[in-house]
């Protein structure tokens, strides 16, 4: 058997009532790429967050290369050859790549000898592993995916072996996803270990060695990739068959609700974020909009949702027109009296706030609703049913309405924000990822979810970067490039390569 | 980013606070060793002089009553992300209201006097505050600038206001004339008497119970009320409360009016409840001590509750304890005040890591 890297035996991690991890115990072999994939809230991040040293273990032993460590804290963990690519990305934005990069990391008096050392350094790195980042560039000024080689980029400068990744892919782009396995590849074969959470069975599948299932905080399987297909992977995660594919019944639509036309919005600096788009949405239809994040899909759904003004252009909803209405109220909450709901890109720094309790966040943007006012106080008996039926509809978990939203895991969260738009019954619902680092089988569940609300008459607008999530969903697709519609096609005719053409705004 | 701690919830809102205040005294004790006093011998006289005899009591509730309202005027705004800094400018204009009200209507009933002048004095405390709320919102001048410069407009406008205006006709000191009793808060002892109990001269007064009222509107307002929701989403979150629909800028505004009109309230106890005229020196710190109370109490009504009592029996046990003790300064009072702000407020987690690895400790076993 090939020498292990790291080896846990028996670790038990509770917070307060909830035992997040239940006596985990697994291998992983030196220079191999282990994923590790489970539902939203098994308890990944808590195991990764420990090996790193985030986390202390309540009980359970750490081997690092056959040797019985203690990591207290994530100094311990980078002195033991341990780096972390966090998903949030841990970067000073207005320093220079090699200036974050040295962070913390300075050796000796004199910066500029330092800075000249890691220089050298650093450019036999980007050599070695083909990472392609330049040394000077402002941080603040990369894109997500850039962004992100500068956080390996610094995890392999402080002399990490093993490589933790949570999530990496849930921000980039297809190809920023392909560039960063050819990356993950090549650490491998320098010998590195690599660790991936991921969300994303073909990713499992693709890279992965082998694989790590968790289910409820325990380790439900430990599989040689090559041994398994997906749906073997996604049974096992959520401990049932899953179906992977969505039933479609054709659409019947009825009158147009929403009329786009020639909309656009022009920054301060004069950019063009939108450029004369227009669109049509039908009731009982979804609309995908599909291309790669930031050429404009999260400014149509501000603008949709009344947080943003536009430059120029119209927008009718149901034959009133939204960008000259007049309102006492700021016009996000005109709009959803209005009848349009709306599940918000960044979920967890707009769809609610962290520090209230579920039961506080599940009338976020409802809180004028007549029906649980009583007087001059809130009905709280009111909400908290509403909360709780939210929860047993939604099957959130822990079901706990009193528990602090920023405690559940994202997809838990995301699944409190769906609930509540969709029990406001819209007429135009607006979805902005509505499964981006959502667990299979919770994906499933929305993904359904979302169809029976098109089935029942409601019009949906879906920006998503999954390509798999928009041809699933949608009935028609638009793609947008730079801020315009580069193309127009329904869904039954339309192929990844055709859309990855249209995103990349050729043809 | 810091360690989440693993403690529970009863320790972090309690046994902290505590461990905070007993390292202050600890501090404060080695202190006054240092100036030949005996520590505790000081803190006996102390606690005896705000807890030990029934006039005691009574001064240390009329200054908890004021530390009430400034406090929950700092928790107010602190709910919606503000810092507040400008309390005791708010309470000295809020004065202004109270002294204009009296001095030109008490000529009429209490029954209408008081009313008017409590109003007058949240109506005034308001309008100083929400200058700075209005810059704030609409053009992003900080907060804690604009109120901290707003405490010395205050002082200066009621400095000329006191020395050439409303002083009293032939006096030599800048006070106005004493109010018509009409317009007086009646005494607590005053109230029992009219009961038959017989209480000790102080000037602790009905306001006293207004402000627990307070306490309780507090509550209701901010945790249970839609109001309130919209406050704390503010607060916590602005981005999220933009994508609820809520006008950010008015919430802003409002919540400093409100938090003006709490900090005014204290002007009521002392001058309509205590001293029946306005002098220059009023306020005498009240609007900063409401910041400590707030930081102490966790913006949390009861916890402002206790800790305005800490600081009630802080300022009436120390002055007792500086008249026994000639060598403890009104100096040294102001002093340990100063560490229990600084061990409740700027090193509130001290205890933190230690008192977590003592609980794994305790749980292991
Ligand atoms: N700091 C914390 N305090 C309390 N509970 C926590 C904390 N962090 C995580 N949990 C809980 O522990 C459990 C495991 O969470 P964890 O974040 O490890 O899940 P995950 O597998 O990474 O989920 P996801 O796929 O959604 O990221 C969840 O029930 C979560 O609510
Ligand atoms: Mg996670």
């Amino acid at each position: 058997m090939a020498e292990l890297a790291i080896e846990l035996t028996g670790v038990n991690k509770y917070f307060g009532e909830v035992h997040a991890n239940k006596n985990i115990s697994f291998a992983v072999a030196k220079g191999s790429i282990h994923g590790i994939i489970g539902e939203n809230g098994a308890g990944k991040s808590t195991l990764m967050s420990i090996l790193y040293g985030y986390y202390q273990a309540d009980s359970g032993s750490i081997r690092l290369n056959g040797q019985e460590v203690r990591i207290r804290n994530s100094h311990d963990a980078i002195a033991r050859g341990i780096g972390m690519v966090h998903q949030h990305f841990m970067l000073v934005d207005t320093f220079t790549v090699l200036e974050n990069i040295v962070l913390g990391a300075e050796q000796g008096v004199a910066l500029k000898q330092s800075l000249q050392a890691a220089r050298d350094h650093l450019a036999a790195l980007n050599r070695d592993y083909g990472l392609q980042v330049d040394p000077d560039a402002i941080v603040g000024e990369l894109g997500v995916g850039e962004q992100q080689r500068v956080e390996i980029l610094k995890a392999l400068y402080r002399g990490a072996d093993v490589l933790i990744l949570d999530e990496p892919t849930a921000v980039l782009t297809p190809q920023e996803a392909d560039d960063l396995f050819r990356i993950l590849r090549l650490l491998k074969a320098q010998g590195k270990t690599v660790l991936l959470i991921t969300h994303k069975l073909r990713e499992v599948l693709d890279i992965t060695d082998a694989v790590t299932v968790m289910r409820a905080g325990e380790i439900v399987g430990n599989v040689v990739t090559a041994d398994v297909g997906k749906e073997d992977l996604a049974d096992l995660m959520v401990g049932r068959k899953v179906n992977l594919q969505l039933d479609k019944a054709p659409a019947r639509l009825g009158k147009t609700v929403l009329q786009v036309s020639n909309l656009s919005l022009t920054d301060a600096r004069g950019v063009k974020l939108l450029d004369d788009v227009s669109f049509e949405l039908h009731a009982g239809e979804i609309v995908g909009i599909a291309g790669v994040s930031g050429n404009g899909q999260s400014e149509l759904l501000e603008i949709l949702s009344g947080m943003r003004e536009a430059s120029a252009g119209s927008v009718r909803y149901n034959g009133t027109e939204l960008t000259t209405l007049q309102t006492r109220e700021p016009k996000a909450a005109a709009y959803r009296r209005l009848g349009i709901a709306h599940v918000p890109e960044d979920r967890s720094r707009e769809g609610l706030v962290k520090d209230f309790s579920t039961f506080e966040n599940a009338i976020l943007g409802y809180h004028d609703d007549p029906a649980i006012q009583r007087g001059l106080l809130f009905n709280r008996k009111a909400i908290i049913e509403r909360c709780r039926r939210f929860i047993s509809e939604f099957d959130v978990r822990p079901a706990n309405a009193f528990r602090r939203s920023g405690l559940f895991s994202g997809g838990n969260q995301q699944k409190v924000i769906l609930a509540r738009e969709i029990d406001s019954d819209p007429q135009l619902m607006l979805i902005g990822q509505p499964t981006r680092g959502v667990d299979i089988g919770a994906i499933e569940f929305i993904h359904k979810r979302l169809m029976a609300l098109r089935n029942a008459g409601k019009a949906l607008l879906l920006v998503s970067v999954e390509l798999d999530e928009i041809l699933a969903l949608s009935d028609r697709i638009i793609v947008m490039n730079a801020g315009r519609v580069s193309g127009e096609l329904p869904a039954a005719q339309a192929t990844a390569t055709e859309l990855g053409l249209l995103m990349g705004g050729h043809k | 980013m810091s360690q989440p701690s693993n403690l529970p919830r009863w320790a972090t809102l309690w046994l902290m606070p505590v461990l905070n205040l007993f390292a202050a005294l600890l501090v404060s004790g080695l202190v006054i060793t240092l100036i030949g006093e005996d520590p505790v011998e000081c803190l006996q006289l102390m606690i005896n002089g705000a807890f030990g005899y029934p006039e005691g009591i009574g001064y240390t509730l009329f200054y908890t009553t004021s530390f009430i309202f400034t406090g929950l005027a700092v928790a107010a705004a602190f709910h919606a992300g503000l810092f507040n800094i400008g309390g005791e400018g708010q309470m000295y204009l809020a004065g202004l209201g109270v002294t204009l009200v009296c001095l030109g209507l008490d000529f009429l009933p209490g029954w209408v006097v008081i009313p008017l002048a409590l109003l007058a004095s949240m109506v005034f405390g308001a309008a100083w505050a929400f200058i700075p709320g209005y810059l704030q919102a609409k053009r992003g001048s900080h907060i804690v600038v604009t109120t901290i410069m707003f405490n010395f407009i205050a002082s200066a406008l009621m400095t000329w206001l006191l020395v050439d205006k409303l002083i009293m006709p032939g006096s030599q000191t800048p006070a106005t004339r004493l109010f018509a009793e009409s317009a007086w808060i009646p005494m607590l002892h005053e109230l029992a008497a009219n009961l038959g109990v017989e209480l000790p001269q102080t000037p602790l007064n009905a306001t006293f119970f207004l402000a627990l009222l307070a306490l309780v509107l507090f509550y209701l307002m901010v945790w249970r009320s839609h109001w309130g929701y919209t406050l704390r989403t503010v607060g916590l979150n602005e981005k999220a409360a933009r994508y609820a629909g809520m006008p950010v800028s008015k919430v802003i505004i409002v919540a400093m009016c409100f938090s003006g009109a709490l900090a005014g309230l204290a002007a009521v106890n002392e001058l309509l409840g205590s001293t029946h005229r306005m002098n220059l020196a009023f306020t005498n710190g009240i609007g900063f001590v409401g910041i400590a109370v707030a930081l102490m109490g966790r913006n949390h009504p009861f916890g402002i509750l206790l800790s305005a009592l800490l600081f009630g029996a802080l300022t009436q046990g120390g002055l007792d304890l500086s008249f026994e003790k000639p060598a403890i300064t009104h100096e040294m009072i102001i002093l340990t005040q100063g560490l229990i702000i600084l061990f409740c407020g700027a090193l509130e987690n001290l205890f933190q890591t230690p008192l977590a690895l003592a609980f794994k400790q305790m749980t292991k076993r």
